[in-house]
């Protein structure tokens, strides 16, 4: 069990800047994050996107504002959980225990849910005969390629995770390429190895085509594709691999017993607490008369609400309210030497 | 401005006046039109506002830019007919435009 002051759910920009206010006024967090890096939409959706409404920062691209809160937060020492998503919750003598998806626990008296939209999840196939072979033959992700090895895959898509397993699994396995329509939006390199490929016969490529229907008892037997005029093919296959992309969910926050409002958490705008005593929930996830989802409002709000942890973190202790500019206790926390 | 009439998947329908210079997602998203859930705020850098345009109407809207079918190659059922709500600017010449909505969108 991790015992920390506040756990932070989301490491985006708001989730970020809300673990550095937490270790300016002296109280540890962590992280969890359900991506594999820090930066949340910033890093995942819009990387090399200019950003021109960060205050004192005239245009920043998600990834350089993700590296420049990073090293903001770097005196602190916060750990950070990544590829890990936050299951449930109970409440024990005022402290909250927090469960991950990967068998975390932690036992904290605040949660700031800094969530977003929700957590990234892969895409997945819109049918419902494919549950049963998800995570086994239907895979959006791949941990070992070997296992495709000498067997027939069926890969759909037409972005670089596609492209690329597409030509690395072309290598040992019979491999047929669907995507839905006839241009392919990965890197122009892997478009013209992939059109190789399909002229020295090692790989097929089907466009126009989406899947309609899988089928087999124990083991996936076919897959069945159909294009926009109503014609379908069948094609025998071991795999199916999908690369749609990542959505968004809120997942098992639902579940929690907080108010919700369109995908949103109402919060009081004095600490951003929701509902739930030592619940937080700042940036895009959470609403009030007046919200704007603008990423210096995320800033504002992780302010207020690290403040609003202070209270249950340390119920001794009078809040102090102090300047970075001139507290030498704000500075030795930063490790400002003087 | 522009009427708009929004199609749920299981049929009701909205018929909306939208401001020129809104997109058709806001028009959706301001009328509290299920069906549209615009995630990233109109960036072009989800899926989450997809509609379908039946041809007549689809072969008159300005044509898609450069990057919304990628992004529509990542919606639910998208087809030759999807489009981008956030990505289709309401003007007068859009009077009396219907999108279809899918059935779900992620």
């Amino acid at each position: 069990m991790i015992d920390t002051d506040v756990l932070i759910v989301g490491a985006g920009p708001t989730g970020l800047f809300c673990a550095h206010q937490l270790g300016i006024i002296g109280l540890k967090c962590e992280i969890v994050d359900n991506l594999d890096k820090l930066g949340g939409q910033c890093i995942e959706l819009y990387p090399d996107k200019p950003i021109y409404d960060i205050p004192a920062i005239p245009e920043c691209t998600g990834e350089e504002l993700t590296k420049n809160l990073i090293e903001q937060i770097k005196p602190f020492n916060f750990k950070s959980h990544l590829n890990d998503r936050v299951q449930d919750i109970k409440n024990e003598n005022n402290n909250w225990i927090v469960k991950t998806l990967k068998g975390k626990e932690f036992l904290t008296p605040n949660i700031v849910i800094a969530g977003g939209v929700g957590s990234f999840e892969p895409r997945k196939f819109p049918l419902k005969n494919c549950e049963k072979f998800e995570g086994k033959t239907i895979l959006y992700s791949i941990k070992d390629k070997n296992i495709f090895k000498d067997r027939k895959v069926v890969i759909f898509g037409g972005g670089d995770s596609a492209l690329d397993w597409a030509i690395e699994l072309s290598k040992n396995s019979k491999v047929t390429l669907v995507h839905r329509r006839d241009e392919f939006r990965g890197a122009p390199s892997s478009v013209e190895k992939i059109k190789e490929l399909e002229n020295d016969k090692k790989i097929e490529v089907l466009t126009k085509y989406s899947i309609k229907d899988v089928s087999g008892n124990e083991n996936l037997e076919t897959v069945e594709i159909k294009n926009e005029e109503g014609e379908s093919k069948i094609i025998d296959t071991d795999y199916v691999l999908g690369f749609f992309g990542l959505i968004m969910q809120l997942g098992p926050i639902l579940d929690w017993g907080l108010n919700i409002d369109k995908k949103t958490i109402p919060v009081n705008t004095e600490n951003f607490e929701t509902n739930k005593k030592g619940i937080f929930a700042i940036g895009d996830i959470c609403t009030y008369p007046g919200k704007l989802k603008l990423i210096l409002s995320g800033f504002h709000e992780g302010a207020l609400a690290a403040r609003g942890c202070f209270k249950y973190a340390r119920p001794n202790e009078k809040y102090r309210f102090e300047f970075t500019t001139t507290s030498k206790t704000v500075k030795d926390r930063i490790g400002v030497k003087e | 401005m522009a009427k708009i009439k929004y199609i749920e998947h299981e049929g009701k329908q909205h018929e909306i006046d939208v401001a020129n210079g809104l997109s058709v997602m806001e028009g959706a998203v301001q009328n509290d039109i299920p069906g549209i859930d615009a995630d990233c705020g109109g960036g072009m850098a989800c899926a989450t506002c997809h509609v379908y345009v039946k041809d007549d109407w689809f072969n008159k809207l300005p044509k898609k830019t450069e990057g919304e079918d990628d992004m529509l190659d990542q919606a639910f059922e998208p087809n030759s007919n999807s489009r981008l709500s956030c990505q289709i600017t309401v003007s007068d010449e859009l009077n009396g435009l219907v999108v279809h909505l899918p059935e779900k969108q992620v």
